[in-house]
């Protein structure tokens, strides 16, 4: 009575998802045309390169100083065997014992309030965990209990991070700031290294107000905008720069990299800065 | 641009079983997919079943999945796809399926159910509501929803996993109690019901991953993640995760404790 | 020995849009234990479709508004031919039924001072259009819902089951009201998940199936909209008034083809949108009829000024009553002056900044966009009429909504006449389903309730109604006449057919022998249609449910047609070309439509006698204190010369 089918089957032989056997027997796992693979991939792509790089940058523990500039990945530098920058960002709490390289103390921060963000958890849980990698495409996971239960719960302590991360911006803003030095400390002066570190920082700002928790503390978690106008009015700026969060993200991700490659550059002298006065 | 012969396969079958069927089909100019399947009905088979109102995206009635997608059969204009290109239809697969394209999404209203409603402030009648824009904005967008719940079957916590049902309302319902919690007049608070805190004890909040398809597919443009399903994260951290507000609401509650 | 499941309720209510919404919640806080019957999924009703607004005199936007001015603005609309009583009970009880959604968490675009916001609208005086954006029936019909759900929460908490006192049977389609003697007994019903025959055994039943636009080609409706309630009560007995009047909405979308006939809103003219021929004219001043001229402007200087300052200006003509509109731009595109694809331009691009617009009016846009590849904000849309709403409907009393002469049947919403005369103004349709199904559902409630004995259900009559559903399934046979076998007709075919009659022989024009030809065409059908047969199973079947539906839409097509071929004058939505003016001897007039034979001979092929029997009944006078509510000279141009002396 039914007319031929080009693919019959019978109902799924109840084997989870897409094939539990209530659901329309289809074979296939998904119907996808697209290249829907690309974007998963991508991501995973740039997230390991930049996994890479960081984790070599951050144990190196050498040419991470040169005067004016230095690297965002050892500031603030909290240990005592941190090269001495002049006015710069040495503080040492950690003192003498610390022996490994000091960019994995401060750097604990920035990386959680990245492995934390709400748009980096979409982009890994895509990208690594599959978790899916694309809408309507399966997970290869037999079990998901998402962020309900350790480790993953602990996602939900992101806007601590972000608390720490604006204390980060904002030495990471006073090294910009010495950046307007010349190599001998003088005020007044600029390379093109300080354009590299007020792009960088701009970048940093900007993702960092973008975060989802700044967001919901600025105004967010307010019942009645229309009693706290000031709040609401933050509320709206922080959500425009929200929209673009996932851009932020990656542009402060590539900035920040570049701004440490940057000072690797001079400090290692295969470069050396350009000085516009 | 005049008309064509496109090559279509579409499931048919019901809960026993079933497959893709192959059809080649008149298509006409400016058409949309719902066109195509209703001219299926009308000259090769008269008894496929389909879901359908308005025909104008306004009802969330036509869900179906096309080349793998979810979406809306009469928001797809075929102008989208290529002429030899072969376009596969199939019902929601996160769905139990009744027959051809048409799946038993009873799921989603029994969710509804599960979702305290409105409650009204005590002492404000019919007529004396007075609201703000700026605060109804919010609720509004959520307010948006056809409910087609292509939102509900996109989202792998349920769709990749039978037994997270149970535990997960949804991004929809979830979106619903977000709504219910930005309502500026809601008094639900007033009866000792904390909506974000049930957000994630009640209603599975912790199994969204944020992954985002939910908004990926709203036929609506509605931000479900970035404006309802994050914030009620957020507020239920306020809520669970917060030491300074645990501490507060400590503190507030001794005097009367004793 | 009917082996049809059988439940008992107190009220049935058939259709779930707005009206049998609002009824359900009243019955069942009322007490009665209630039953929601509807065709389509909970929540997807056509009533999500409606965009403009609900009118309702709040004066929130305009002070001077009240419900008198509301009234008046409605019988003018209606061209006086309105059931006075029910456009009364409207204008009152709109305001306190809007108020009412708020309390059950509805959220209204607001004013300044934070109340709910209201726009102007075609034929309102100020601006009384309670709405959300443009998607204002959404708002409304999940109010309802989720008030039900809040409901069924309340009965779940103190007896343990959602649906014990309230319940939504969805996807099930009523075919016959069955009757005890000559009340209500119940109805009689089918499940489309399963195909399967089920009774409810109600005392009370409440039709709000709405209108009847799927018999037209070119229609903003659903294809719910087959005039099921309307076939439901003629058959239990019930007539129907006036269904000449069918009102064609003069803003469709005409292009692409597919989505021919889908709505335009018309906040789209409310917030200043423009009609224009293809000379780029604003044709609408050439068409304000005398009955209107004092109330509209006269040059576009002064129209546009109306927008920003309505108390010293007149309206533009875009927002005359919707039939002045619609025969407008019949009238250009008929005088070659249209547009490619045979509208004319509704142009908002040159009037507001994108940005507006785009907030103004989201949906509108995002349609354009999506299924015309027009972007509203940058070139005019091609609009023209399309089949939108009938104002005639079920006869019922004014105050408590029931069926006249079928004691337990009540109506609600569009399927229910007479409130909005011969033309409805925009905006009414939402506050009509509110005001009259919460009356509806309230004295369905008493009823039910207040009667001593329960009605019988028959079981003869539940074997008949279950054989002719499954008619279709063994159409095959010889016809009467001939000895040969014939095949089945293919429903869809059949529906095809009668759409392009009612399209192009009863439309928006209409002439005496079109509409002879219109008659003998449905004779046809209706024969043809005793033998249209489907494919397959029961089980979610869309062939025979089409099947089923053809018996309603050819019951309520030849209303229609009888009617309008009876009425000889153009009134509101009922255009004859033969008889172009208004005649103030036909105010008084009501039409009336029956089933010729209630017992059955559904048969009859004769064009001539058909299976409808027309009757003439005359209206009640308008009560003198509401007369008082309009000058002398306006009612001298409505009103005959008997009724102004008395």
């Amino acid at each position: 009575m039914r007319p031929k089918l080009a693919t019959g089957t019978e109902p799924h032989p109840n084997s989870g998802g897409v094939r539990t056997g209530t659901r329309a027997a289809i074979a296939a796992p998904h119907l996808r045309t697209d290249r829907w693979w690309l974007a998963p991939a991508a991501t995973a792509a740039g997230l390991l390169a930049f996994v890479v790089y960081s984790t070599w940058r951050a144990f190196a523990d050498a040419r991470y100083y040169a005067a004016p500039y230095v690297s965002p990945f050892y500031s603030p530098c909290l240990a005592e065997r941190c090269h001495t920058m002049h006015a710069g960002p040495n503080a040492p709490v950690f003192g003498s014992w610390w022996g490994i390289s000091p960019a994995i103390i401060i750097l604990i921060f920035p990386l959680g309030f990245r492995l934390t963000c709400y748009y980096y958890r979409k982009a890994y849980y895509r990208g690594f965990w599959l978790s899916p990698p694309a809408c309507a495409v399966p997970e290869p996971h037999r079990k998901y209990t998402g962020e309900t239960r350790l480790p993953l719960i602990l996602q939900n302590v992101h806007r601590y991070f972000f608390y720490a991360a604006l204390l980060v911006a904002g030495v990471l803003t006073y090294d910009t700031v010495l950046a307007f030095r010349d190599e001998n400390y003088r005020w007044g002066h600029m390379g093109l290294g300080t354009v590299v570190f007020l792009v960088n920082i701009l970048l940093i700002w900007a993702y960092t107000l973008s975060c989802h928790s700044c967001r919901h503390i600025v105004g967010g978690r307010l019942k009645h905008f229309s009693r706290h106008p000031v709040r609401y009015r933050a509320w709206g700026v922080v959500s425009r720069l929200n929209d673009r969060h996932m851009q932020l993200a990656w542009a402060s991700l590539v900035s920040v990299a570049l701004a440490d490659f940057y000072v690797f550059l001079l400090a290692s002298g295969a470069f050396t800065d350009p000085r516009f006065f | 641009m005049s008309g064509y012969e496109a090559r279509f396969k579409v499931w048919r079958g019901d809960a026993g079983g079933g497959g893709l069927e192959d059809f080649k089909v008149e298509v006409n100019e400016g058409e949309v997919v719902l066109d195509i399947i209703h001219r299926l009905q009308a000259t090769q088979a008269p008894d496929l079943a389909v879901r359908w109102n308005c025909k104008a995206g306004k009802c969330g009635s036509c869900s179906a999945e096309i080349n793998g997608r979810p979406r809306l059969m009469c928001m797809t204009r075929m102008s989208v796809f290529d002429r030899d290109e072969t376009i596969t239809v199939t019902p929601l697969r996160a769905f139990p399926v009744i027959r051809d394209l048409v799946t038993d999404v009873g799921f989603n209203y029994q969710k509804a159910r599960e979702i305290p409603a409105f409650v009204p402030p005590a002492g404000l009648g019919p007529g004396e509501y007075r609201m703000q824009q700026e605060d109804v904005d919010r609720p509004q967008e959520f307010r948006k929803c056809i409910e087609c719940f292509l939102c509900q079957d996109t989202c792998h916590v349920v769709r990749d996993h039978e037994d997270n049902k149970q535990a997960f309302a949804g991004p929809r319902f979830l979106m619903r109690v977000a709504e219910l919690d930005m309502h500026p007049l809601d008094a639900a608070s007033d009866t000792g019901l904390d909506r974000s805190r049930t957000a994630q004890d009640e209603h599975g909040l912790g199994y969204c991953n944020i992954t985002k398809c939910c908004t990926e597919v709203c036929p609506e443009g509605i931000k479900i993640t970035d404006n309802a399903l994050i914030p009620l994260k957020e507020r239920a951290v306020d809520r669970k995760y917060d030491p300074l507000v645990w501490l507060g609401s400590k503190i507030r509650r001794r005097p009367s404790g004793g | 020995m009917s082996m049809v499941d059988r439940q008992e309720w107190d009220v049935v209510v058939v259709g779930a849009g707005g009206a049998g919404l609002r009824a359900a919640i009243e019955a069942r806080e009322r007490g009665a234990r209630t039953a929601v019957i509807c065709k389509s999924l909970f929540g997807k009703a056509h009533t999500v479709m409606a965009e403009g607004g609900i009118a309702a005199a709040m004066g929130n936007a305009n002070p001077h508004d009240n419900w008198q001015v509301h009234f008046r603005d409605t019988m003018r609309g209606g061209k006086f031919l309105n059931q006075w009583r029910m456009a009364e009970l409207h204008a009152r009880e709109a305001p306190d039924r809007v108020w009412e959604l708020e309390t059950w968490g509805a959220l209204f675009d607001r004013t300044k001072d934070g109340r709910i916001s209201q726009r102007n609208f075609g034929g309102h005086e100020y601006p009384r259009l309670a709405h959300v954006g443009d998607r204002t029936g959404l708002e409304l019909i999940r109010t309802l819902q989720q008030k039900i759900v809040a409901l069924q929460q309340e009965d779940k908490k103190e007896t343990g089951d959602y649906e014990s006192r309230l319940k939504v049977f969805q996807e099930c389609t009523v075919t016959r009201v069955l009757k005890d003697g000559a009340r209500v007994s119940g109805v009689f019903a089918y499940e489309r998940e399963s195909g399967r025959f089920f009774v409810l055994e109600a005392p009370a039943v409440v039709i709000a199936t709405g209108g009847i636009g799927k018999s037209f080609k070119v229609t903003s409706n659903s294809w719910e909209y087959t005039g099921d309630g309307h076939a439901l009560a003629l058959l239990t007995g019930a007539e129907l008034l006036n269904m000449e009047f069918v009102q064609f909405h003069p803003t469709g979308m005409v292009w692409p083809p597919s989505v021919k006939g889908i709505l335009v809103t018309e906040s789209v003219r409310g917030d200043g949108g423009v009609l224009r021929n293809s000379d780029g004219k604003r044709f609408m001043f050439d068409y304000i009829p005398d009955v209107f001229k004092e109330k509209y402007a006269e040059s576009e200087e002064e129209g546009d000024r109306w927008y920003d300052d309505p108390d010293h200006n007149r309206r533009p003509p875009e927002l005359l009553p919707r039939d002045e509109v619609a025969r407008a731009i019949n009238a250009e595109v008929k005088a070659g002056r249209g547009s490619p694809h045979g509208g004319v331009f509704l142009d908002v691009s040159t009037r507001m900044p994108a940005e507006v617009i785009r907030r103004r009016l989201p949906s509108m846009y995002h349609q354009f966009k999506e299924l015309a590849d027009v972007d509203i904000t940058a070139e005019a849309m091609e609009v023209g009429p399309t089949c939108h709403y009938v104002m005639g409907g079920i006869a019922v009393d004014s105050d408590t909504a029931a069926a006249r002469g079928v004691p337990g049947l009540y109506a609600a919403g569009e399927v229910a006449g007479g409130m909005h005369g011969s033309n409805r103004l925009g905006g009414n349709s939402l506050s009509d389903l509110l005001v009259f199904g919460r009356r509806a559902g309230l004295h369905a409630a008493q009823y039910a309730t207040g009667s001593a004995t329960r009605p019988r259900v028959d079981d003869a009559q539940v074997d008949s109604a279950a054989a002719e559903a499954l008619r279709p399934f063994s159409a095959e046979g010889p016809a009467p006449s001939e000895g040969e076998i014939r095949p089945p007709e293919n429903p869809y075919t059949l529906h095809q057919e009668l759409q392009q009659t009612m399209n192009d022989l009863v439309g928006i024009i209409r002439r005496e022998s079109e509409m002879e030809q219109a008659l003998k065409k449905l004779a046809e059908l209706r024969g043809r249609a005793r033998r249209a047969g489907v494919e397959g199973h029961r089980q979610f079947n869309p062939g025979w449910h089409l099947a089923l539906d053809l018996r309603n839409m050819l019951l309520v097509s030849e209303c229609v047609a009888r009617a309008a071929l009876e009425r000889t004058e153009s009134r509101g939505g009922h255009t004859r070309e033969d008889f172009p003016t208004m005649d103030r001897t036909w105010r008084r007039i009501n039409l009336l439509c029956r089933l010729t034979d209630p017992t059955g001979g559904l048969a009859a092929t004769d064009p001539v006698r058909g299976q409808i029997t027309l009757s003439r009944e005359t209206t009640e006078p308008i009560r003198p204190d509401l007369l008082a509510l309009f000058e002398k000279e306006e009612l001298v141009k409505y009103l005959a010369e008997e009724e102004l002396c008395e």
